[in-house]
């Protein structure tokens, strides 16, 4: 079965080459950034680029679940990885959005406040900073697997608004932002109650 | 009658292209004040310095052929624009259909470097040359009742793909009252650098209104309709409290989804500092035209 040999193949590659390549992506972009491969206008570009990674990674981390559940691959030992890689990228955004685009602090705090679609991007990256904070054994260990389950649902939530954010900052009816956020819906309706066998309960 | 509006911004802007990057360096080096005189003159050509044909030509939204700022440079190439032909109806007392070349025949093309400022916050230098549309409107002959002309884009769904995305209601509709439209700074542009406009810029004629945001500029257009109402145009219909019908360049009116007080000029790279935004995009001699309106509501 091909799921048997997947797992075959990654109980072999452990997580830690994934950090070290989560490094290439960003690295490249500010070389184009800065060399014109971005295009005229970098700084928009770049900072696209670095929040379309993190959205990718953030369902990629919600990807993990259902595939063991429905197609019995297990990637569960990278899902941490996974998340803390999205949460890296969902900061260097957010850097860019700061530094490089809005460049004025007064008119940083008024943007969060005023727009929308800032606000529920804000509110995405809140999210995410105790799940990365907490994305470690010690963590798992002090607040227990029920209670470090429980607070790690956030990831829903921080997809459902990154989603959002990206639906709400296009110009005109776009496909691409919906086809993303529709992906996150999905993902996590399977994770509703009904979709569980009751045996499978526990498995969080 | 052309030549009724003259540029701040001269020719010697533009075919100083290729010495742009001398000149900055030369400023500074010279380091100001020993040479005042001509330090302040070149800071000020510096200061609306058109952006170069790459810039110009790459960095587009016309969104009949796709919704990136790339796109247009991309798809925009299939489009026919030989030959081209302009309704011209409605209010009119010669309506038909104008042949381009006609049309070009009887007018005066002039340059004209033009801000453009984006309603997305970004903002270029373009040296357009065209015509006054005032001299088409005359061409056509405008009815005494005429308060209103709107404007069409052409719609060819096999030579624009990004019109089967439903982006927005095609065809792309624009509109201005008669006193905008009959403005000597209001223009149709032919041209870039001196060149025939490229597709993705609105080939072979686009409306150029260069003190509000770009998308009133709407391009390619084939038809010119003089009205007694005003007109229903795109973004308006996409979303009334976002884009307004007169949509004039105001650092004062934020786009609900973000600040207009500023923008950043296209070709400052990755390290592009942000400079405030002018009303009227800078061209406060059209301010007449709004006396006594409110621009708050009626953005």
């Amino acid at each position: 079965m091909i799921a048997d040999r997947i797992n075959a193949v990654t109980r072999r590659i452990p997580p830690w080459p994934l950090y070290l390549i989560a490094v290439l992506p960003p690295v490249w972009l500010l070389y184009q950034g800065l060399t014109g491969g971005l295009g005229v206008e970098p700084i928009r570009a770049l900072e696209h680029e670095l929040g379309q990674l993190a959205l990718k990674l953030l369902i990629a981390g919600l990807c993990i679940t259902p595939l063991r559940r429905f197609a019995g691959v297990n990637l569960m030992r990278y899902r941490r990885a996974v998340g803390l890689i999205a949460f890296f990228y969902v900061v260097l955004h957010l850097l860019v959005w700061l530094v490089l685009d809005v460049q004025i602090p007064s008119q940083i705090w008024a943007d969060i406040l005023k727009r929308p679609y800032i606000t529920v991007g804000m509110g995405a990256f809140a999210l995410l900073i105790p799940l990365a904070v907490t994305s470690n054994n010690m963590s798992i260990r002090k607040l227990g697997g029920r209670t470090w389950r429980k607070l790690h649902r956030l990831a829903y939530g921080a997809a459902l608004l990154g989603g959002l954010h990206f639906v709400m900052l296009v110009k005109g009816f776009q496909i691409e932002p919906l086809i993303y956020m529709g992906v996150v819906l999905v993902l996590l309706v399977l994770r509703l109650p009904f979709q569980r066998a009751p045996f499978m309960r526990a498995s969080g | 009658m052309a030549h009724r509006w003259t540029n701040t911004m001269t020719a010697r802007d533009v075919t100083a292209e290729r010495h742009w990057l001398n000149r900055r360096q030369i400023m500074a080096g010279l380091g100001g004040l020993a040479v005042a005189g001509l330090a302040g003159r070149a800071q000020a050509a510096d200061g609306l310095t058109p952006n170069s044909w790459e810039e110009i030509t790459n960095y587009n939204n016309y969104y009949e052929f796709g919704t990136g700022k790339e796109d247009p440079a991309r798809y925009a190439g299939d489009l026919t624009i030989a030959p081209w032909s302009v309704q011209i109806d409605g209010m009119v007392d010669r309506p038909g259909a104008y042949g381009l070349d006609d049309i070009l025949s009887k007018m005066t093309i002039e340059e004209r470097i033009y801000r453009f400022r984006c309603v997305e916050a970004w903002s270029m230098v373009v040296p357009w040359s065209g015509f006054e549309l005032a001299d088409l409107l005359e061409m056509a002959g405008v009815q005494s009742g005429a308060t209103h002309v709107a404007f069409e884009t052409v719609l060819r769904p096999d030579e624009m793909p990004g019109v089967s995305r439903n982006v927005l209601e095609w065809p792309y509709v624009e509109g201005l009252r008669l006193d905008e439209a009959m403005h000597p700074l209001t223009i149709m542009a032919t041209g870039i650098y001196g060149r025939d406009i490229p597709r993705q810029n609105g080939a072979p004629l686009r409306l150029v209104v260069p003190w509000k945001y770009g998308y009133k500029s709407i391009k390619s257009v084939v038809r010119v309709t003089l009205t007694d109402k005003e007109p229903p145009t795109s973004w308006n219909k996409a979303n009334a409290r976002e884009y307004g019908f007169y949509s004039n360049v105001n650092p004062a009116v934020d786009h609900p989804r973000w600040s207009q007080a500023t923008e950043r000029e296209i070709g400052g790279g990755l390290f592009a500092k942000r400079k405030p935004t002018l009303v009227f995009n800078g061209y406060d001699e059209v301010a007449s035209l709004y006396e006594g309106m409110d621009l708050t509501v009626n953005h």
